[in-house]
């Protein structure tokens, strides 16, 4: 099966800086494909590469079939992009943004009112389309360029944090909407975003990157699951780090935001021990782990042991041996 | 096809936002009428006329290129502006060649231009006691079409390699005050010692002013034919440069 969207070894720099290192992924076609990453890892910047607004450093990557460097004429004709600043002309209406967008990327323009009338509908702005964009909220500008980016129906469809400042109910129709899209129209989607519950939702396969580089590439189920246990969140003042290295089955200790985060198999039937060991707990919370626990997982700070080599996540793999 | 309705879209963007800053248009009306006014007014009462003509409808022609050149040159700004909002991405991600992205901010500066320079024309018949025929104002148009081409090229070839406002305007400058004053736009460019005749010879918009004062005025130094062939070489070299400025432009 052709793959939609393949880079090799795709890398960016600017300068010194490395913004994008050795990237290799396949998306296949119809498929919703998440990055998640850190702020400046480089999601936005693999993006506008693939989308030909900026050359590579080195690697090469494809977009339905076409080279990005050499065929970049025959990409944009095959993608549509909804960028993560504000993109839009804002002395413009609403609706002559959208009318100059169809204009641009070549929508027959035979039934054009019926299709804005469409997109417009489908993030409730009808009643807003002849202001101009200049007096419109930010959500309310970002659901503009969401049906801009709608209009003209691409097969491969760029979203860069498309939904975020949008309310939940919004939200939670364009979740649906870009579903159908994906899985009714077949259009391939790649979409970066901060939040975790929609990467959950919405993506069938993700990809996590941090400094440039693909930490955990696999569906969200399946990277929770190779988190291998229930996640139980602590409040403690003064943690007993050393008791609770003796506990075999406490596999990974974490912080965040000054929570202990730790990963235990079978948490459940081993909570009050770790309770015991630990300390004075002002707060618990224990629950299956989410998409949230695995981007911790790859990209939060691991807590070392003071002393010794090797850090504290090393140890208790070890211990489990 | 695409080309052609991305060319209208540009162009009708630029259109649809000139109408709506108001300001624009005024603005680029104030200066001119200030030097036809007072500059012309005031060193005019102390000179008697050139070549039969009042110092007044002498710098007209000139005045009219100096709008051309600080409000066309001005609008490689905007530019600028589209990169600040990431509406130039927009267009670049669009599938337009770099060629038609360019061609159509250069009609959209070419319209808001002609307006401006046709207000300045029907000025100037009504209270400058310029004569316009309608084969002189045919002209003219046509005159400053070529210069405007030209200017918003140059304009659009730094808007397209600087990224701040601030950067823009100190490049401009360097390029605005010798092409304006080295035209012969506010004195005859006989008579002028060697040294700066060179300068005003080499300048391509003075073969401009040298056009519109012999079709406005009846006067000139080069002739007719001279002022075309530069003043279509410039805009030619123009917008080469500018197609292949805006191929290499980064968002
Ligand atoms: N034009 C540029 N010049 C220099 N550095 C750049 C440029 N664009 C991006 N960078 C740098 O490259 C890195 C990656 O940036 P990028 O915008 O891709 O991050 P991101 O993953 O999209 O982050 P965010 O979640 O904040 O949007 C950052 O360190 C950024 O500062
Ligand atoms: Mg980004």
């Amino acid at each position: 099966m052709m793959h939609v969207i393949e880079t090799k070894n795709l890398t960016k720099r600017f300068g010194k800086l490395t913004a994008v290192n050795r990237l290799s992924f396949k998306v296949n076609e119809g498929e919703i494909f998440g990055l998640l990453g850190p702020n400046g890892a480089g999601k936005t910047t693999t993006l506008s590469m693939l989308a030909t607004l900026l050359p590579p450093s080195a690697g090469t990557a494809s977009v339905g079939g076409f080279d990005v460097r050499k065929e970049s004429s025959k990409v944009r004709h095959s993608i549509g992009f909804v960028f993560q600043d504000p993109s839009s002309d804002d002395l413009l209406s609403g609706r002559e943004n959208l009318y100059l967008h169809a204009l641009m990327y070549g929508v027959d323009m035979r039934n054009i009112n019926e299709k804005m009338d469409d997109v417009l509908k489908l993030v409730d702005l009808t009643a807003r389309q002849h202001e101009r964009v200049r007096n419109y909220s930010g959500g309310m500008r970002r659901r503009l360029e969401l049906a801009r980016g709608l209009l003209h129906e691409p097969k491969i469809l760029f979203l860069d944090e498309p939904t975020l400042g949008l309310d939940p109910q919004t939200r939670q129709h364009l979740w649906s909407y870009i579903k159908g899209l994906s899985k009714e129209k077949n259009v391939t989607i790649i979409i970066t975003t901060h939040y975790m519950e929609e990467a959950d939702m919405l993506c069938d396969r993700l990809a996590i990157i941090d400094h440039g580089r693909i930490v955990a590439l696999d569906t969200p189920g399946n990277m929770k699951k190779k988190l291998g246990g229930d996640v139980i969140r602590l409040q403690v003042s003064r943690p007993n780090l050393a008791a609770l290295k003796r506990l075999r089955y406490v596999k990974r200790v974490q912080r965040d935001n000054g929570v202990l985060v730790l990963t235990v198999t079978d948490a459940s039937k081993h909570i009050q021990e770790i309770l015991k060991a630990v300390g004075s707990v002002e707060n618990v919370e224990m629950r299956a782990p989410t998409l949230n626990d695995v981007f911790l997982h790859y990209t939060g700070s691991e807590i070392r042991d003071q002393e010794g080599e090797g850090g504290f996540f090393e140890r208790m793999v070890n211990s489990n041996r | 096809m695409s080309e052609i309705t991305g060319l209208y879209a540009l162009w009708l963007r630029e259109f649809k936002v000139f109408l709506r800053e108001k300001s624009r248009i005024v603005s680029s009306l104030v200066q001119p009428l200030l030097w036809l006014v007072i500059f012309g007014t005031g060193l005019g009462s102390s000179i008697e006329g050139i070549s039969g003509t009042s110092y007044t409808s002498f710098i007209y022609p000139g005045i009219l290129a100096m709008t051309v050149l600080f409000g066309s040159l001005f609008f490689g700004l905007y530019i600028i502006f589209d990169r600040r909002v990431d509406f130039l991405k927009e267009v670049l991600v669009a599938p337009l060649s770099r060629t038609t992205i360019f061609f159509g901010k250069v009609m959209g500066g070419a319209t808001d231009g002609i307006i401006e320079i046709a207000i300045l024309m029907v000025l100037g018949a009504l209270f400058f006691s310029i004569h316009f025929s309608i084969l002189s104002a045919i002209a003219t148009v046509l005159i400053i079409l070529l210069l405007m081409v030209s200017i918003l090229s140059v304009g659009l070839i730094i808007g397209s390699v600087m990224t701040s406002p601030e950067g823009f305007g100190l490049i401009s400058s360097f390029v605005i005050f010798p092409l304006f004053f080295l035209s012969g736009a506010l004195f005859p460019v006989q008579n002028l010692p060697s040294w700066l005749y060179l300068f005003v010879v080499i300048n391509p918009v003075t073969y401009a002013v040298d056009a519109l004062r012999t079709v406005i005025l009846g006067i000139g130094s080069f002739g007719l034919p001279l002022d075309f062939a530069v003043m279509i070489g410039f805009a030619l070299a123009m917008v080469a440069i500018g197609t292949q400025a805006f191929k290499r432009m980064k968002v």
